[in-house]
């Protein structure tokens, strides 16, 4: 219990310690990468947990972000001005799940308040994915690769192909998102460093709920899954059900991850669909250690920050690539672990005998 | 005494193959009942009928005054029904603390919600849950290795381990796939004495098993199947008179040895 | 009506191209067990690398030496990514492969830059066609199926009557018996690289010149072949290749009840409801299906 707490703290200075560095360094403007980084990571460690806790691959994640993102954009700045009249819009408004405000022009602007569309969104995507889940974690293996990735492909190529959701470029003018008063995520004029905070707390927030339903029994009998499906199966766990849960789970943390990046942005387009991003959330939790939150959350940290940064330049997904390769071929648990150090001396063991014996 | 278990005409086809013909028989509340055969009688089949691994093309399977054929595995153990395996199947890289606590799942209910924002009842589930590990340990002289992996044991832990994950389910019945497979004499006759001793505590028991002297040792009752048919079903000395399973089994394996 | 059969002309030649990456995933499904993610970058390496060659050799040469050199790479890759990982899990090899497909894709990137590639035709231009009955047909799909088609016989050939081919297939049907044997099973996983990386490569100059290449066209080649093999069943070609021409003639009647753009949706989406219904495909055993993991 205790040493869950101590790594949060610790993982909560090192936010403080960023935000710190980068105010004496007076480089405060690469705290929007950060904060940006902050909402992949979100969607990250809810990976992780279907990937590495019950051992489910997911290619199509970067489908349920994309599918929150653009709801919850569309919804904040599709028009409804003109069907005011209409009862069902009437409806709307009283219940107070719409806002008025004035466009870019200054024309009048009826849409959904970003509370209501966020809800929306992410109650839209848990539904997609408690549908598609079912069936899709039947299959093992590559099946199960494959039909994630189909998910993916299918959700990029509905953004790309639907002009409604702005086609290929998108869709822009998102406004801020006011969580609470005064507290608002993205928007115009809104702080830099408060919505840096804001991110990294969400994430933090994330995080504890993540490590505590992995020390709770539900963790317990997810690892138990991932080891011996047949096993945790007859020790009574309802293994598809759980599987199910967690998968969901995951899509519902993409899914806020995506509402949340496309308020802060103010746009949302369809690369953030892509199989290519699918793939690179992967990646990090591969590199991570697969079975670690602390080792996906901090490579999520540090190649999300660099990526973002335009630190590889063209070769930005060719790292990822080279990256994965290298981490599967040689540390398949990957970086962050305790056993490194072991691992090491294991290894130099086995090579000094195979010395010996020749 | 009552009847815990009940089968009845149960059938199960592969293809070509008639795994399991027709097979009836009960097991009484409190015993233990030996299941034998030649390899290939159908044992490891009948086994996986009952604990819900596969369902049966026919028949009717009666556990604790409800029919459970069909239902799921887990659905299964959580009436009250607990397995090992033929092939050790422990969860790696878990303890061995953790491996029994697993089979604490159906004696607990912290769920997804509760899991994640830790509810203050979850706290005292979990010392419960570890409770209950810790005496099943001391039951099983397992307390030294709680902290170990369980998948880096000797085999003859590892199965200790795995019998003390089902006996972790409180099981009304607790089903045991060839415990004694690689065992040698010694530690055969200590496993004969601890089932003698699990079933001391109230827990009936259904072993499948091919060291016929453990067999003969502890059971109450056997049933021998022989290509998946049922050729009697007796105590242990009418076993051992009936010419009918000295010829398809013991004949065979005197011809074996 | 000759609008119709018009559709089932473009089906049939999107089916050709979607049968040979089919194909070569079965394959090295076939001796490894592993679903090679990179496949439809081997056939994009052969109609780039064929594409850059044509410049200095003529056209047939060109092709072969592209064939060449794409089977090499496939070679190289297997020796120095997969050959000697022990035992790996199906999710390590899911994600290598993933990783080199992305390689293969950057590394195009960086070589040939993000233009669109496309060969000369091998007869006539890209106006000429044959009148068939009042639909108009280009020339170079009678050499995609021609070759096509060819390429599947003697495959049929190579499996069935050449002691190779035989080796390979003892590798699939049991690796371990095989091995037993003397079949040194490693060699075999190479060979398979190799082949399948030919048999992409080839695939990728047949088509360059009506469907165009670029550094990226793999993953959607690799996907599309992907459903054709999960539709025929997975590691049987035969049924790939009747499973590539009902998807592509679906694909192309698409286009009258949905907005071009979502062609691949459709297409997809038949792979999902496959997977989720009959994983052992239209044409499989259920039987021995069920033996299989999916």
């Amino acid at each position: 219990m205790s040493a869950k707490f101590i790594q949060i703290f610790g993982f909560a200075v090192t936010i403080v310690a960023i935000q710190v560095f980068t105010q004496l360094t007076d480089s405060s403007f690469h705290l929007t990468q950060f904060t940006m980084t902050a909402y992949y990571s979100l969607l990250v460690i809810g990976l992780c947990m279907l990937i590495g806790y019950a051992g489910q691959i997911s290619l199509g994640h970067a489908g349920f972000f994309a599918i929150g993102g653009y709801m919850s954009a569309f919804l904040t700045t599709h028009n409804l001005a003109a069907m005011k009249g209409t009862p069902f819009i009437a409806l709307l408004s009283k219940l107070g799940l719409l806002v008025e405000r004035k466009d870019l022009y200054g024309g009048e602007l009826l849409a959904f308040h970003p509370w209501s569309a966020c809800i929306l969104s992410v109650c839209t995507v848990l539904v997609i994915a408690y549908v598609i889940g079912g069936p899709v974690l039947k299959l093992k293996g590559h099946y199960l690769a494959m039909a994630t990735l189909g998910f993916g492909i299918i959700i990029y190529r509905i953004v790309l192909g639907t002009s409604s959701l702005g086609a290929a470029d998108g869709i822009s003018g998102v406004p801020g998102f006011s969580i609470f008063p005064g507290v608002m995520i993205g928007g115009s004029g809104s702080g830099r460093i408060l919505n840096y905070y804001v991110a990294w707390g969400i994430v933090i927030a994330g995080m504890t709920f993540l490590l505590n339903l992995i020390g709770s029994r539900v963790g317990r009998a997810l690892s138990a899954i991932h080891g011996a499906e047949d096993a945790a199966e007859a020790m009574g766990i309802p293994t598809a059900n759980y599987k199910l849960r967690v998968f969901v789970l995951s899509a519902g943390f993409a899914a806020v991850a995506g509402v949340l990046l496309t308020h802060y942005n103010g746009s949302i387009g369809p690369s953030e669909a892509s199989v290519m991003k699918s793939v690179r959330y992967v990646a990090i939790v591969a590199i991570g250690g697969m079975t670690s939150l602390w080792g996906a959350i901090s490579m999520s940290l540090i190649l999300n920050y660099f990526s973002l940064r335009g630190s590889f330049g063209t070769y930005d997904d060719a790292v990822f690539g080279v990256i994965l390769i290298l981490i599967m071929l040689f540390a398949p648990d990957g970086l962050i672990r305790k056993q490194v150090l072991g691992d090491l001396k294991s290894y130099l063991k086995r090579i000094r005998s195979k010395a010996v014996a020749s | 005494m009552t009847t815990l278990l009940t089968v009845e005409k149960l059938s199960k086809r592969f293809g070509g193959l008639q795994a399991v013909n027709e097979v009836s028989f009960s097991v009484e509340a409190g015993s233990i009942k030996a299941l034998i055969g030649p390899n290939g009688a159908g044992k490891t089949t009948l086994f996986n009928l009952i604990s819900g691994v596969i369902a049966p093309d026919s028949g009717v399977i009666n556990f604790c005054g409800s029919q459970v054929q069909g239902l799921r595995p887990h659905q299964v153990a959580s009436k009250g029904m607990a397995r090992t395996f033929q092939h050790i199947r422990l969860f790696p890289k878990m303890s061995v603390l953790e491996n029994i606590m697993i089979g604490r799942h159906i004696h607990s209910r912290a769920g997804f919600v509760a899991g994640m924002l830790s509810i203050p009842y979850t706290w005292s589930e979990e010392k419960q849950i570890r409770e209950k590990a810790h005496e099943i340990m001391a039951f099983l002289d397992l307390e030294s290795l709680a902290h170990v992996e369980a998948t880096s044991l000797s085999y003859g832990q590892q199965r200790n381990v795995e019998l003390g994950r089902a006996l972790a389910c409180e099981p009304k019945l607790l089903l045991l796939d060839e415990p004694a497979a690689g065992l040698n004499m010694s530690e055969t006759t200590e496993l004969g004495a601890l089932i003698s001793r699990i079933r001391n505590t109230g827990i009936t028991v259904l072993i499948v098993e091919h060291d016929m002297g453990l067999v003969m040792d502890i059971s109450d009752e056997i049933l021998v199947l022989s290509y998946g048919k049922k050729i009697a079903d007796d105590k242990p000395l009418a076993i051992q008179s009936n010419s009918e399973v000295i010829n398809v089994y013991l004949g065979e394996d005197e011809d074996d040895a | 009506m000759e609008l119709l059969l018009q559709y089932i002309v473009a089906g049939v030649t999107y089916g050709t191209i979607y049968a040979i990456v089919a194909i070569g995933f079965n394959i090295i499904y076939n001796t490894t067990g592993i679903i090679n993610f990179a496949q439809g970058e081997f056939v994009m390496l052969g109609g780039m690398t064929a594409f850059t060659l044509k410049e200095y050799l003529p056209l047939p040469v060109a092709i072969i030496s592209a064939v060449i050199i794409t089977m090499i790479i496939g070679a190289l890759i297997e020796i120095v990514f997969i050959r000697w990982l022990h035992k790996p899990s199906v999710l390590r090899m899911i994600i290598i492969t993933i990783g080199l497909s992305i390689l293969i894709r950057e590394t195009a990137l960086h070589i040939w830059g993000e233009g669109v590639t496309a060969l000369p035709y091998f007869t006539g231009t890209s106006v000429t066609s044959v009148n068939l009955g009042g639909v108009f047909v280009s020339p170079q799909v009678f050499w995609a199926v021609g070759i096509s088609s060819i390429m599947v016989i003697l495959l049929g050939i190579f499996f069935n009557f050449t002691l190779l081919g035989k080796q390979m297939r003892a590798c699939s049907a049991n690796r371990e018996a095989a091995r037993l044997c003397g079949i040194s099973t490693r060699n075999m996983v190479t060979f398979s690289f190799m082949l399948s990386a030919g048999i992409g490569a080839l695939g990728g100059c047949i088509v360059s010149p009506i469907t165009y290449i670029q550094y990226d066209s793999g993953s959607q080649l690799a996907i599309k072949g992907f459903t054709v093999a999960i539709l025929g069943g997975l590691g049987n070609s035969t049924a790939a290749v009747a499973a590539a021409m009902i998807l592509g003639i679906l694909e192309s009647f698409s286009i009258w009840a949905l907005p071009a753009a979502y062609k691949d949706v459709v297409s997809i989406a038949i792979m999902l409801i496959i997977l989720f219904v009959k994983p052992s495909g239209l044409f499989g055993n259920a039987a021995a299906a069920r033996l299989k993991e999916y």
